[in-house]
């Protein structure tokens, strides 16, 4: 019973009194900061950053996988409360979710977001914890030539489900991996891109360019007059759904679940795809599709169940291949990387206690947020009413200060600076930044890989697709490709995607 | 960027103005990086050299961008227009970025952070004084309390010049 041996390992890491309480911190600043307007995972996560600097790797997983799960769950409360969505995986909780709370039940949408997003994340620990190590071995088969097909399909995937034109999308991830270009070629040691600057060496890191687009770039878009931001607070009475509520999402929940861990493993999935994916499933199979964008309560219990699970197993492929599937998972890189963490197969074997006390916490982590924010959600939603003018200075400092504590210089906050220009300038043309960041983080890998299958082949290009595994990943991104230029998958993508 | 490409196609019926920007972009970008890669030593195919990757890259980036402006003028690309920029507001958040990492070595975490609470203040229409001041004050206790003294991070907190 090998599982319940690691398993064992992974409850007497995370049930230790510190790590514990870090799980807790990490929940609850998770979704303080989650909650405020405009700030999905990414930017908590990068901007909580330095929090973890001084833990031990261990502590710094456990307080940032909490830290993940409570931003999630802050995006979906505010989505239920008024209408906004922290990120694009909630964007699907708004529309079911506020109609419940106009109809004042926005408590009974917030207890069901919260039931399903426990279930579902308990079945994806279990999930994340059966699978990671079989997945494992099967990465020890791969081969550069494997693995630059599967970071290829990952990133097709990612600019597929990205918003505006696919090939825009992958535009973006290009553009990504010439920004990783830029700093030292590891493999002649010669610089490329730095044009002398001793602080791109090492080339540009992921922090500054998320907080430039995500934390800054928000705020001047969030200041632009638009008028239709109305905060309409309600007060969140009765928290407990009906025995005919339980009845209705029970089923969407268990739904819900399923299809959001399947979703979550593959490359370029993971919480938003999950949450698409379950609303219109719902839809499609429920007895009353009437209901639905007037306060289906299966609208909100599924994809808040999906995304939970897909946020969850999405940590599989970065656990097993060391591929990060999505952008948070891309952050979740470079805070490995700063723990001397390589992120990869070997992480299970070298580092068990992190490896089985990070899946366990997962589950800890989602049963905090049960605890914590249920009798808390008054709170957080007091919070929604305090005015933006103060609160978007605030969230300049914090970003500032975590763009600083990377490296205990300034370089990075100027380069932030102008990444806040960058990313308003990408705002205006439409173009998606989360293929970008994709394709920055994933570009040395990518680059390595694709050079050292080259070396392996001698020159033969087409061993990427005589290759079996890696011509089978290859034309899954082909199909891929081809499925979302059909005509009416397109409409259907658009109208999925359109925020 | 987009000023010389514009004028140089305005006679082409340009419908999408936004997809068309974007692609000109996408090449301006690859133009460079293609420039810049040509000092870098390619390779062959079976034995790299840092500069077969990023030219590579480069071109495909610049295919990417050519079929984007060629969509922006396909007769049946929807007429989009530029969107307009909110400039003050960039430039004061912006600015208050930059001037938080000018002042900082000189002048110490309290007054750069002072400067970048009421700068960036600045950028919201709803901006008053006394409000900008009173957050100023709640957020430098907080952040002093949080990252200096429980953190632990390494900020100068005063000017240096008293030292």
């Amino acid at each position: 019973m090998d599982l319940f041996h690691n398993l064992a390992i992974g409850f007497s890491t995370a049930f230790q009194f510190t790590n514990l309480v870090y799980a807790f911190v990490g929940c609850l600043l998770g979704t303080l900061i989650g909650v405020l307007p405009g700030l999905g995972p990414l930017a908590t996560i990068a901007m909580l950053l330095p929090i973890t600097y001084a833990l031990t790797p261990e502590a710094a997983m456990i307080m940032l996988a909490g830290i993940y799960y409570g931003a999630q769950y802050g995006g979906s409360t505010t989505a239920i409360v008024v209408n906004l969505p922290g990120e694009s995986s909630s964007v699907v909780t708004t529309i079911d979710g506020y109609q419940m709370a106009k109809q004042g039940r926005a408590g009974v949408a917030l207890t069901t977001a919260a039931l399903g997003s426990f279930f579902a994340g308990s079945v994806a620990t279990l999930a994340v914890a059966a699978l990671a190590q079989p997945l494992a071995a099967t990465a020890l088969l791969f081969g550069p030539t494997e693995f630059f097909s599967l970071m290829v399909l990952g990133l097709v995937v990612a600019s597929v489900l990205s918003s505006g034109p696919f090939i825009e999308g992958i535009g973006m991830v290009v553009l990504g991996m010439l920004l990783s270009l830029i700093g030292t070629d590891i493999n002649s040691g010669s610089q490329r891109f730095a044009f002398g600057i001793p602080q791109l060496f090492d080339g540009i890191d992921f922090v500054p360019l998320a907080m430039g687009i995500f934390g800054f770039a928000e705020i001047v878009k969030n200041l632009e007059p638009q008028g239709d931001i109305s905060l309409v607070t309600q007060k969140i009475k009765n928290l407990f759904p009906t025995r005919d509520d339980f009845r209705r999402m029970t089923p969407a929940i268990l739904r819900g679940t399923a299809l959001g861990t399947i979703l979550g493993v593959l490359p370029g999935g993971g919480a938003v795809l999950s949450s698409f994916a379950s609303y219109t499933l719902e839809k499609k199979i429920s007895k009353y599709p009437e209901q639905f964008g007037k306060g289906a309560i299966e609208g909100v219990a599924g994809p808040e169940s999906a995304n939970n699970a897909g946020a969850q197993t999405s940590f599989i492929p970065l656990l097993t291949l060391g591929i990060p599937s999505n952008v948070v998972m891309a952050l979740m890189v470079g805070a490995m990387t700063i723990h001397n963490i390589q992120p990869g197969p070997q992480v299970m074997t070298k580092n068990p206690q992190l490896f089985w006390g990070l899946i366990v916490s997962m589950w800890v982590g989602n049963l905090m947020l049960v605890i914590l924010n249920l009798p808390l959600v008054g709170l957080w939603v007091k919070l929604l009413s305090i005015p933006y003018r103060y609160l978007f200075p605030a969230i300049m400092v914090f970003c500032s200060i975590g763009v600083f504590s990377i490296n205990n210089g300034t370089f990075e906050v100027y380069e932030a600076a102008l990444f806040c220009v960058f990313g308003y300038m990408l705002m205006k043309l439409d173009l998606p930044a989360a293929p970008l960041l994709l394709g920055l983080v994933l570009g040395p890998a990518i680059e390595e890989n694709f050079r050292r299958a080259m070396v392996l082949s001698r020159g033969d290009s087409t061993v990427f697709l005589t290759s079996p595994l890696s011509g089978g990943l290859l034309a899954a991104a082909v199909i891929a490709i081809v499925l979302i230029t059909l005509p009416a998958i397109r409409s259907k993508r658009e109208e999925a995607l359109k925020e | 960027m987009n000023g010389a490409m514009k004028s140089g196609m305005t006679n082409l019926a340009i419908r999408d103005r936004r997809a068309f920007v974007s692609g000109a972009f996408f090449l301006t970008v690859a133009v460079f990086f293609f420039a810049v890669a040509l000092n870098y030593v390619p390779g062959t195919a079976a034995r790299m050299g840092p500069g077969y990757f990023p030219r590579l890259l480069a071109i495909v980036l610049a295919a990417i961008g050519l079929l984007v402006m060629a969509g922006a003028m396909r007769p049946k690309a929807g007429i989009v227009r530029l969107r307009a920029w909110d400039l003050k507001g960039l430039l004061w958040v912006t600015g208050s970025v930059a001037l938080f990492a000018f002042l900082l070595y000189p002048l110490g975490f309290v007054i750069s952070l002072f400067v970048l609470i009421i700068v960036s203040s600045k950028a919201s229409p709803e901006f008053a004084w006394k409000g900008a001041l009173a957050n100023a004050a709640v957020l430098i206790v907080l952040c002093v309390g949080v990252f200096v003294y429980g953190l632990g991070l390494r900020f100068p907190l005063w000017p240096t010049l008293f030292n």
